[in-house]
């Protein structure tokens, strides 16, 4: 077959140059409008549009042979989704790829915020489903491309309203907007708003990729990023009741795992390297003797 | 072309173009997201004068048909340099400066006022033109205190050979925000990033 | 907890093995072969190909063998191997006025210069299942009629003589084709760039939406001017040369819809037109396209938009099927994190709730003691 030689043939990180030269702009243009999303001309991917080809073509315009890449969906390394782009840039970039946070230069993520502070020489790459914060109250890209470029951003502030008009909460949980240098509303893609905090003056930057939506946006280190909230319903995060049941972690996010059809539950670590080093380090959580590894 | 390409057109482009381009991209991400941070790039290339490396190097990185560039006059009338561009990244020159993705400035006195590039719209304030400021060195000058996002606290830098008035032309740009052109100042010890975020702040007792 | 498994690679790697096992089957069956695929699912390559948007037969029937006969899998698959291809150029626009034709039909004229021909069609074959398609039946050779030099122009230029049938388009000639593969969307979108989309959409997406503006959602008058369906010459500008350069000819099915009148005080009356251009023999997509064309057309045209049809954000925005599955597809990969944070909240409201209901009983109690 004609095809059989030349077919296996890919650039380093699979983009060619072109492509890559084409989102390295963008990147630099972001990083220029914090929180501004700027349209990108996605490629199509090896893996499907909405599981993360946003943030694998940042990460691989970005990557280079010197960088050792961590990848976490949910917060942990060993999600199969996870697994599945790790090996991806294993195989097209022949990166090192650790699952140590302070290890990492590059970490792309899904739905999740590291527990541990990241540093200045790190970037984090966020996959992004729907950029755009306002979707949800307004469908078309023309109408809320206006609604950026006037700053009115009412509609967002009447919606929070609402929830709590009409369930005394706020009832975002995820997706929580947030306004970046006090002017551009942004999606903060769908991590929790136990996360949002993390994000202000982060000493990392941030990148934002949105494969399908076509959209790349960024937050500089040591950038102001607020929740957006009320005088009199301030933003708070969640709080759970009891500490990691694996490493006795308090403060951080953890996953609820249940145990039996009986209301048995166990509440552990989202972020499974935090967890994994607090356990090294001697912590040790209620539940730490009979948990041991989950199984498939 | 046949009449300015001489060899040298040919020659000077980056060796290893996928990772020699990543190297010089990571830098200049660095420095538009850590303003004042001053960034070293190896430069891999070899442009003809008065064109530096390390410009080239940015050029080979960032140009291609897709952008167009401004070039200032005295670029433009050296035929090798226009070559060398054209042949090493095929980027179409830009009539002006509000067509041009880029702008290549040889030097501080030839940086036109800010607001005849493209300064994006307020829709779409990322069409605006990055300007890539070739100055004799960026330590040793007057310093300007550099604020905004990217900067921890404060942040100073030194540049040798900014025009005169830069620093009202950039708080004129700053004012413009969501608009307004970013610059990237290029030496031959490395490179400054200043996007449209950063401040300059007034210094005690200093004249800008 | 299928995601918090440890070995996921391993999980990973078996569930490729055994996607490959079931793709083989019974091993006792002979091994399709990528020419049997090009040769005898023909449409199905011409599908993939169209909706893939790169015009290479063998590597489209690959794309359907390895997605075992899934289409938009296929698709997909096709699309990111296209996306890697590095561009040397772009191709004149084809002209379709010299295709080789294969079928040509008009549902406007019963006779025409160049004739109608039939073609390969099942159009006016019976349904019926064919029992000697079961084994390997001889098939004998079609009676052909040699081409000659017969022209067949356009039925749209023919109206176009008279002046019947407006512009072709509005676009000055020097208009560089937009490319949506390099430029990112913008709406509203200029036709050019929102015929490619509408090419690369999906087929039952704009066969749904074409059908709905004949049902009255948008209705436009549709009559089928022309279909074509033959081979066209791909030429190439090379300025060291001087002159176009043919790469090759491609098959294409082209489908000029004729539609609704329209005229003022200042103009005429004139019909308007919809386009559908395709890769390879579908003429069902062509033709689905050219009405969703046209309906695109309502602002250009003045007309009312009020159905889904003429909405361009909508349409565009949905009408590609690589993005449609991954988006549907990829609420399969966990969101346990945000449905953890959504069962804190549902959980704390709900104990707010019962705190509430029984501070009322507890109230209404007092009220009761003290009366």
């Amino acid at each position: 077959m004609k095809h059989q030689q030349d077919l296996a043939t890919y650039n380093f990180a699979y983009l060619d140059e072109q492509t890559k030269r084409m989102i390295r702009r963008a990147i630099l243009k972001a990083i220029a409008i914090p929180g501004y999303q700027v349209p990108f001309a996605s490629r199509e991917m090896p893996m499907p549009y909405g599981w993360g080809t946003g943030g694998v073509q940042v990460t691989a315009s970005v990557l280079g042979p010197d960088d050792t890449l961590k990848v976490i969906d949910q917060g942990a390394d060993d999600t199969t989704n996870a697994v599945s782009i790790r090996a991806f840039f294993q195989k097209v970039a022949n990166v090192a790829v650790t699952t140590q946070t302070g290890k990492a230069t590059i970490i792309q993520t899904r739905h999740r915020i590291p527990e541990e502070p990241l540093s200045e020489n790190q970037v984090l790459v966020y996959q992004v489903p729907i950029p755009e914060p306002l979707r949800f109250l307004e469908p078309r890209e023309t109408e809320t491309r206006k609604m950026h470029a006037l700053e009115e951003y009412g509609l967002m502030h009447v919606k929070l309203y609402e929830d709590i008009a009409r369930n005394g909460h706020i009832a975002t949980t995820y997706a929580y907007p947030v306004k970046v240098m006090g002017r551009y509303v942004m999606d903060p893609s769908p991590t929790p708003k136990f996360d949002n905090p993390k994000m202000h003056q982060c000493a990392a930057l941030q990148l934002f990729g949105a494969g399908r939506e076509k959209r790349i946006y960024a937050i500089p280190p040591y950038t102001q990023v607020v929740s957006l909230d009320f005088e009199d319903h301030p933003f708070e995060v969640q709080a759970f009741d009891e500490p990691c049941a694996l490493c006795a972690a308090s403060g951080v996010y953890l996953d609820e795992v249940v145990l039996d059809d009986r209301g048995g539950r166990m509440f552990v670590c989202s972020d499974t390297d935090f967890c994994e080093k607090r356990r090294e380090s001697g912590h040790v959580g209620a539940m730490s003797g009979q948990s041991g590894e989950t199984v498939q | 072309m046949s009449a300015v390409a001489s060899q040298d057109v040919f020659r000077g482009g980056f060796a290893n173009p996928d990772f020699d381009a990543q190297m010089v991209f990571r830098q200049i991400m660095n420095a538009l997201a850590r303003p004042g941070t001053v960034c070293m790039i190896d430069a891999f290339t070899e442009p003809p004068a008065p064109l530096s490396p390390c410009t080239g190097a940015i050029a080979a990185t960032l140009f291609d048909a897709d952008t167009e560039i401004w070039l200032d006059p005295l670029l433009l009338e050296r035929q090798e340099v226009v070559g060398w561009l054209t042949f090493q990244t095929a980027a179409p020159l830009a009539e002006t400066g509000f067509d041009a993705r880029f702008a290549l400035v040889s030097s501080g006195d030839l940086l036109p006022p800010l607001e005849r590039f493209a300064q994006g719209t307020q829709e779409y304030p990322d069409r605006s033109t990055t300007i890539i400021l070739q100055l004799d060195s960026l330590e040793g000058g007057v310093p300007l205190v550099l604020a905004g996002p990217g900067i921890k606290d404060r942040h100073v830098i030194e540049p040798v050979g900014l025009p005169p008035r830069f620093v009202e032309q950039w708080a004129a740009n700053n004012s413009h925000y969501p608009r307004g052109v970013d610059i990237i100042l290029v030496a031959d010890d490395g490179l400054i990033g200043l996007p449209r975020t950063t401040r300059i702040e007034p210094t005690d007792g200093q004249e800008a | 907890m299928y995601v918090a498994v440890k070995g996921g690679e391993a999980a990973i790697d078996n569930a490729h093995r055994l996607l490959a096992d079931r793709r083989r089957g019974d091993r006792s069956v002979p091994a399709m072969q990528i020419e049997q695929i090009i040769e005898q699912l023909g449409l199905a390559v011409d599908r993939v190909m169209s909706e893939g948007s790169l015009y290479d037969r063998e590597l489209a029937a690959l794309a359907f063998k390895q997605a075992r006969g899934d289409m938009i899998e296929a698709i997909f698959i096709l699309r990111a191997y296209r996306t890697t291809l590095p561009r040397f150029g772009y191709s004149e626009p084809v002209d379709s006025g010299t295709m080789q034709i294969e079928r040509r039909i008009s549902a406007t004229y019963k006779d025409l210069p160049g004739g109608q021909l039939l073609g390969p069609t099942f159009d006016y074959t019976h349904r019926l299942l064919d029992p000697g398609l079961m084994g390997d039946e001889a098939v004998g050779t079609p009676p052909r009629r040699e081409a000659g030099d017969r022209q067949a122009p356009r039925v749209s230029d023919i109206l176009a003589h008279e002046g019947l049938i407006e512009n072709d388009s509005d676009l000055p000639d020097d208009h560089p084709a937009g490319d949506l593969t390099r430029e990112p969307l913008e709406f509203p979108m200029a036709r050019d760039v929102r015929l490619q989309a509408l090419s690369r959409g999906d087929e039952g997406f704009l066969l749904a939406l074409g059908y709905s503006t004949q049902r009255g959602f948008a209705r436009s008058h549709p009559f089928a001017g022309e279909i074509r369906i033959g081979e066209v010459e791909v030429e190439i500008d090379v300025p060291e040369l001087g002159f176009s350069v043919c790469l090759g000819r491609i098959q294409v099915t082209e489908c000029q819809m004729v539609n609704q009148f329209q005229g003022s005080s200042k103009s005429p009356p004139q019909f308007t037109r919809g386009y559908g251009l395709v890769f390879g023999q579908s003429e069902r997509k062509a033709m689905a396209m050219s009405l969703v064309d046209r309906s695109l057309r309502a602002s250009e045209l003045g007309e009312d938009i009020t159905a889904p049809a003429q909405d361009e954000e909508f349409v565009i925005s949905h009408a590609d099927n690589v993005q449609a599955t991954g988006f549907v597809e990829h609420l399969k990969l966990p969101h346990y994190v945000d449905f953890q944070a959504e069962l804190d909240l549902v959980r704390r409201m709900r104990a707010e709730f019962l705190a509430s209901q029984a501070g009322d009983d507890v109230a209404d109690n007092g009220v009761e003691a003290a009366q």
